[in-house]
């Protein structure tokens, strides 16, 4: 169960197109993220798959059944909204029993149902509450567990962790991915968080202005971007991009580093530079190091140990088997 | 703002805000001690403020003559049944323009609001002429008509601004949970819209209460409501003050009341939201 | 949630609205136009045919007239200065920290719950009667003559009773615009170095602007229609004719449709051309 197939599907708000042709391929018991710029269309997709949009052309089936008309309720997703979405007048027991109400289930079962999922979300102790009273983690969680007891196809995640805080969101990714392992349920999320992605999914779907450019592992993203695009949006910091000359000697229009692999000698090295702004987290130490074929100075990563002064003389070197060769339309060359 | 603020300007603050409040106040207060008194105690001068022989004779005697029970079920039912009426036409209106608004969304309602603005003494007699037409001149059913369709913008604009506040995602969970188009507006809409509903439907009723110009020109001896017979007793015969108080009092006391329970819908709903 | 299905179910539920408003605008609307073109006497011949701009130019040359408008002007203009003035100082005044603040609220706001009919007849018997009136009592007091209140000032106290109807919604309307003041904008102004007065001259007005067009504008226009004020005080004499008043003469009192619905449409037009401001207000609101 939840094997989803998106063909030549496309999706116009009146003249604007939101999403060209696209075609998608996502397997059971998949976690797919689908990430991206805001505006990028990601949560557009999401909802044609939920069917919350009419697409404008195109099929979506679910488990090789042809779903692309029917309505949200039939199709056997659940939904994890950005805003959770709970409603406020029911107490959290009634909120995660309500899809099983709307599918008449036994009374007997549906309390079943909800004691299990309370427990396995910790959430045993706050059943009687109602959402105003409870925190966004807690919410979240109940979100999660309105998804969890209709034991969906597939799970939808529409950037649930956006309005969480720093710490709460490591913990909620934490538990996220935790539950995939024990759901083996297809899970596709939705953030524009690249961090996110690369640590909760089995397969990232990086989109811009609708169009997928690229689809693959976490890693295969990292090590082999097809494009200055993925390249740049994955992994962080951000990978530097040089032109000019710099570029041309390696054949390419434009080349990227990423900040990790540089390597930094006070005394020798391939491209010179004086130390900008540098930002000590302790295990590492972030240096802008401003060079001529860069519009931004490079980011260099290096071990917290290192101590360079502002002004500092310093000189980069590339690890070579690291850097990515792009042509004059940002395609990667290999 | 966590500053101290020192005593003395809190009282000189309490001192000149109940002062105000209170001569603001002073002449409903004033009206009702005045239903308490004996006529000869109402005009006495100098006035009686506390100390007199309270009585609740004016109540009977009003009661009793002028059929107020009568003026009273009209008010009730015009207010009421047009307030109703008005929230089953307009609940249907503002839950599609608030939750699948399309581009003219936004003119119709201002064209909405714009038929509350129209004068309604420019159509006084179209309509006057109407009701003798269809029958409905000095009928409750008549003004129930007209009030309705007078305050009907209204209820549409606060109806349309507190579904506006309800969320779509929560609806958009409702249907991937599975509820159909009636479940969904059984078990997630009503209840969440309930207290705007309320709100709603308490500010209309009192503005309807309160209507003066159809009420008085619409209607005779059948379906006169308390705003016509209150304005009977500008005859000068009827120049009684306590009985004229009492049936004030009698008049203004229920809505009042409510009044106070809607001070903050009264902001929203009259100025179509446009402050917050 | 914006397909196909639920967009032609929303067409069908706006539909009784619309078509109802629509009905209650043009029906009635498309008659005073028909009427003010016509001489149309009810009681004396009834529809005399048609008489092109005659009425039009009748209402406004009649002697009622000029009078009648400066009585609307006057009344508007004075209750609007009143309760603009008084309202911002009130709404000042209730913003500040107080024992009571619920209570005091609910004294000020009162007065705007009142049915019309029984303020008029409250303030005309019981405080402005020239006999009996609590202000008769006060003016004998201190020794003066009481003063005939509703005919020798006739408007001042028509102007007075609409005031202390329309203090409250003034009030209350101002009081949450200054509530809904950002207070780190005035911190920010104090720690910029300006003293109480200029932050209120600099802040807090400019801030009020807004709310204060949207009184006046509100105001204006229910003001226009005032009738049982008049209707149970004066009856129109003494000066107190407004236009509304002078319309609903024409039309019910005289029976002279025609010349009332001529009438009618000025004050429609005029009334629109406030509108017009309103709505664009509240339109610039409805896109935020």
């Amino acid at each position: 169960m939840g094997h989803i197939t998106l063909s030549q599907v496309t999706k116009s708000f009146g003249d604007v197109n939101v999403i060209p042709p696209l075609d998608l391929e996502i397997n059971e018991g998949e976690f797919v993220v689908f990430v991206g710029p805001s505006g990028c269309g990601k949560s557009t997709l999401l909802r044609l798959i939920a069917g919350l949009e009419d697409v404008t052309s195109g099929h979506i089936a679910i488990d090789g059944q042809d779903a692309t008309e029917v309505p949200p309720a039939k199709r056997g997703l659940a939904m994890v909204f950005q805003s959770y979405a709970l409603y406020p007048h029911m107490t959290v027991r009634k909120n995660i029993a309500f899809p099983l109400r709307m599918a008449k289930l036994d009374q007997a079962v549906q309390d079943k149902k909800v004691e299990d999922a309370a427990r396995v979300l910790n959430l045993t102790d706050y059943l009687d509450r109602r959402p105003g009273q409870l925190s966004g983690g807690q919410r979240q969680r109940v979100a999660i567990g309105r998804a969890i007891v209709r034991e969906p196809a597939a799970f939808l995640f529409d950037e649930p962790l956006s309005n969480l805080d720093a710490a709460l969101r490591v913990n909620m990714r934490l538990e996220i991915s935790e539950l995939h392992k024990q759901l083996d349920t297809t899970m596709i999320y939705v953030t524009h968080d690249q961090v996110e992605a690369m640590t909760m999914a089995d397969k990232i779907v990086v989109l811009r202005a609708g169009n997928i450019e690229q689809v693959g592992s976490p890693l295969e993203l990292y090590r082999r971007p097809q494009n200055k695009f993925v390249a740049g949006f994955i992994g962080s910091p951000k990978m530097n991009f040089l032109t000019g000359a710099t570029a041309a000697a390696y054949d390419a229009q434009t080349i990227g580093i990423r900040p990790e692999h540089l390597e930094v000698s006070r005394d020798s090295g391939d491209w010179k530079g004086v130390v900008g702004v540098s930002e000590h987290l302790g295990s590492d130490t972030f240096f802008h190091v401003p060079v001529p074929d860069s519009d931004d100075p490079l980011t260099v990563r290096a071990s917290g140990e290192v101590d360079l002064k502002r002004g500092e003389e310093i000189f980069l070197t590339p690890i070579q088997e690291h850097l990515h060769r792009f042509d004059a339309q940002g395609l990667a060359i290999r | 703002m966590a500053r101290a603020i020192t005593t003395q300007r809190k009282i000189i603050n309490t001192t000149a805000a109940w002062t105000i409040g209170l001569l603001i106040f002073f002449p409903i207060l004033w009206t009702i001690l005045t239903s308490f008194k004996t006529e000869a105690q109402a005009i006495s001068d100098p006035p009686v403020f506390l100390a007199f022989d309270w009585t609740l004779e004016n109540y009977g005697v009003v009661l009793e003559r002028s059929n107020y029970g009568r003026f009273l079920w009209n008010s009730i039912i015009i207010a009421g049944g047009s307030t109703i009426l008005g929230i089953l036409i307009a609940v249907p209106a503002a839950w599609s323009m608030a939750f699948v608004p399309s581009k003219r969304t936004k003119d119709i309602l201002l064209w909405m609001l714009s038929t509350k603005m129209l004068p309604a003494v420019g159509v006084l007699y179209p309509i006057y002429l109407l009701f003798i037409k269809l029958g409905i001149l000095d009928t409750r059913t008549g003004l129930v008509i007209v009030i309705m369709l007078m305050n009907l913008p209204i209820i549409v604009w606060m109806l349309y601004t507190y579904f506006k506040e309800i969320p779509g995602e929560i609806l958009e969970a409702a249907r991937m949970d599975g509820a159909t188009l009636k479940e969904e507006v059984l078990h997630i809409l009503t209840p969440m819209a309930i207290p705007g509903i309320a709100s709603t439907l308490l500010l209309n009723f009192i503005l309807a209460w309160n209507e003066a110009f159809w009420t008085l020109n619409l209607t005779a001896a059948k379906a006169a409501p308390l705003t016509a017979f209150i304005a009977s007793y500008s005859s000068p015969e009827g120049l009684f003050y306590a009985k004229l108080s009492a049936a004030s009092t009698m008049a203004i006391a229920p809505i009042l009341v409510l009044g106070w329970f809607s001070q903050k819908q009264l902001v929203s709903g009259l100025t179509f939201g446009a402050v917050k | 949630m914006a397909t196909q299905h639920s967009r032609s179910a929303a067409r069908i539920m706006m539909a009784p609205a619309v078509v109802l408003l629509l009905g209650w605008m043009l029906v009635p609307l498309t008659m005073t136009l028909y009427f003010s073109f016509k001489k149309y006497l009810p009681l004396r011949g009834g529809d005399l045919g048609w008489t092109g701009f005659d009425n039009y130019v009748r209402f406004v040359t009649s002697s009622a007239f000029w009078p009648s408008v400066i009585t609307t002007l006057v009344i508007v203009g004075g209750v609007l200065v009143i309760t603009v003035i008084l309202g911002i100082l009130l709404a000042i005044l209730l913003n500040q920290p107080m024992w009571g603040q619920g209570i005091v609220r609910i004294l000020v706001i009162s007065p705007f719950f009142v049915m019309p009919t029984v303020s008029a007849l409250v303030w005309k018997n019981m405080f402005m009667d020239p006999v009996n009136g609590l202000f008769a009592h006060l003016w004998k007091f201190f020794g003066a003559t009481p003063v005939e209140w509703l005919s020798d000032v006739s408007m001042g106290s028509i102007v007075m009773i609409v005031s202390w109807q329309w203090l409250p919604f003034a009030t209350l309307i101002l009081l949450t615009a200054i509530q809904s003041l950002d207070r780190e904008q005035l911190e920010a102004a104090e720690m910029d170095g300006a003293p109480p007065l200029k932050r209120f001259a600099f802040i807090t007005v400019p801030h009020l602007s807004r709310a204060v067009t949207i009184v006046i504008l509100i105001q204006t226009i229910f003001l226009l229609a005032i009738f049982a004020e008049i209707f149970v005080t004066t009856g129109g004499a003494f000066g107190t004719r407004t236009l509304t008043y002078l319309i609903y003469q024409r039309v019910l009192e005289s029976q002279n449709v025609g010349l009332g619905s001529a009438g009618g449409v000025y004050a429609i037009i005029l009334a629109n051309i406030i509108a017009l401001f309103l709505m664009r207000i509240v339109g610039k609101n409805l896109d935020a």
